[in-house]
């Protein structure tokens, strides 16, 4: 697999939002305006960015069966890949943390248009199945590891944007007083998904 | 509040799908067929109402900056667990269900019910709000898995219910949008408006 072909389909295909319904819980309850859905999305792809080729390196070193032989040839068929949940929710929590403190500390302007997302993306589940898709796609080397993030990354980031720009219009249409919100919400998402199944088998 | 609302109200009035919009991801993702949604909806039920109990247990020894990660540690230990024992048992079902099953972790239900609920109240009740949302979480999942897999494949369980009934040789068709993701979005949607429709208050 080549990088470009990774990219794309971790967008357009493999959408987190679209494809595997991850990280719905702040797409639904941050999709209100365009702004802050922007800001969110740009802080999900910056943590998926660093947590996946940490947790990458992780997995390869020390977690996967057999990874450990690099220690000495006594440990070769140590399998500790049971303890990979616990161990990427680890990488993933601190490194939100870290973020958090370095972007307060060098960028005042950024932290405050960020803060109050910045720790909720530790339980985004679009970032922990990151990791885990990662884990189990068998991704060859971090290059396209990283690769895969930042397009998983993008793709989130597109689908909070459209769904936003689309909730801000509907505010003036006349929809049934229970169906209001969360409702045609979900119907939404479901229709924008029926139009992303189209780059179904779409290959560069 | 008495302890049998505790209960009852996250089966309708508090559900954590339909009014809360929490743990939406996974409620999507694994109701394609009926199997994995029973075996996910078991799990989670497990999960939130062990965490809930361990957390309210250790509530007061818990320093409120970093209560985030000692959760996060309390609910990824269970969902080890369970990962393993559906591993030894459910072998099919656990490989169907992939990364979601790691993704319980992540699930807000789990999440919200430990930071609202479990932080501040004592075990039983505790136990027993753990109950009641995994349970009002389940009917959700149930229903989905029922629906879609009844119309998508035709079949309930495995069994070929629609096959027996003969309904294949009068030129019924399996209507396979239903397996498809985009439908689960389109149907949780539905059945919000009808949930919404009977309880006037929860409109917006």
């Amino acid at each position: 697999m080549d990088y470009i072909n990774i990219f794309i389909k971790s967008i357009f295909v493999d959408n987190m939002i679209f494809a595997f319904f991850l990280g719905m819980c702040s797409y639904l309850a941050v999709s209100k305006t365009v702004k802050t859905s922007a800001g969110l999305g740009i802080a999900v792809t910056f943590v998926l960015l660093i947590t996946v080729p940490i947790n990458y390196l992780l997995n390869k070193y020390f977690l996967a069966e057999g990874a450990l032989a690099w220690i000495s040839p006594s440990l070769a068929d140590v399998d500790l890949s049971f303890l990979s949940l616990i161990m990427f929710i680890a990488v993933i929590a601190a490194i939100v943390q870290m973020v958090e403190m370095v972007v307060e500390k060098f960028s005042p302007a950024l932290y405050n248009s960020l803060g109050i997302f910045l720790p909720l993306i530790a339980v985004n589940c679009a970032v922990m199945s990151g990791s885990l898709f990662m884990q189990e796609r068998g991704y060859a080397n971090i290059g396209e590891a990283s690769v895969f993030a930042l397009g998983s990354g993008i793709g989130w980031f597109l689908a909070i944007v459209a769904i936003a720009a689309i909730r801000e219009k509907l505010r003036y249409s006349h929809i049934p007083p229970a169906l209001r919100g969360v409702g045609i919400t979900f119907i939404i998402t479901g229709l924008m998904g029926l139009a992303f199944m189209s780059f179904m088998g779409f290959k560069l | 509040m008495k302890n049998f609302d505790l209960i009852k109200l996250p089966f309708s009035k508090e559900n954590p799908i339909l009014v809360q919009v929490l743990g939406v991801c996974s409620c999507l993702a694994v109701t394609a067929q009926l199997k994995p949604a029973v075996v996910m909806a078991l799990s989670v039920t497990v999960v939130v109402v062990l965490a809930n109990v361990i957390v309210s247990l250790l509530r007061n020894t818990i320093p409120p900056r970093i209560r985030i990660i000692v959760q996060l540690v309390v609910v990824s230990t269970l969902v080890v667990l369970v990962d393993q024992v559906l591993k030894a048992y459910v072998y099919d079902v656990s490989k169907q269900l992939s990364v979601f099953v790691g993704l319980i972790i992540t699930n807000c239900i789990v999440m919200g019910r430990l930071e609202a609920f479990a932080m501040v109240q004592k075990p039983w009740a505790s136990f027993l709000d753990g109950l009641g949302n995994g349970i009002g979480y389940s009917v959700i999942l149930i229903v989905l898995g029922f629906v879609r897999e009844l119309f998508g494949s035709g079949t309930l369980w495995g069994y070929p219910v629609m096959e027996k009934l003969g309904l294949y040789s009068i030129g019924y068709e399996n209507n396979g949008l239903m397996i498809m993701p985009p439908m689960a979005l389109i149907l949780v949607g539905l059945i919000i408006w009808w949930h919404r429709s009977k309880n006037k208050d929860l409109c917006e």
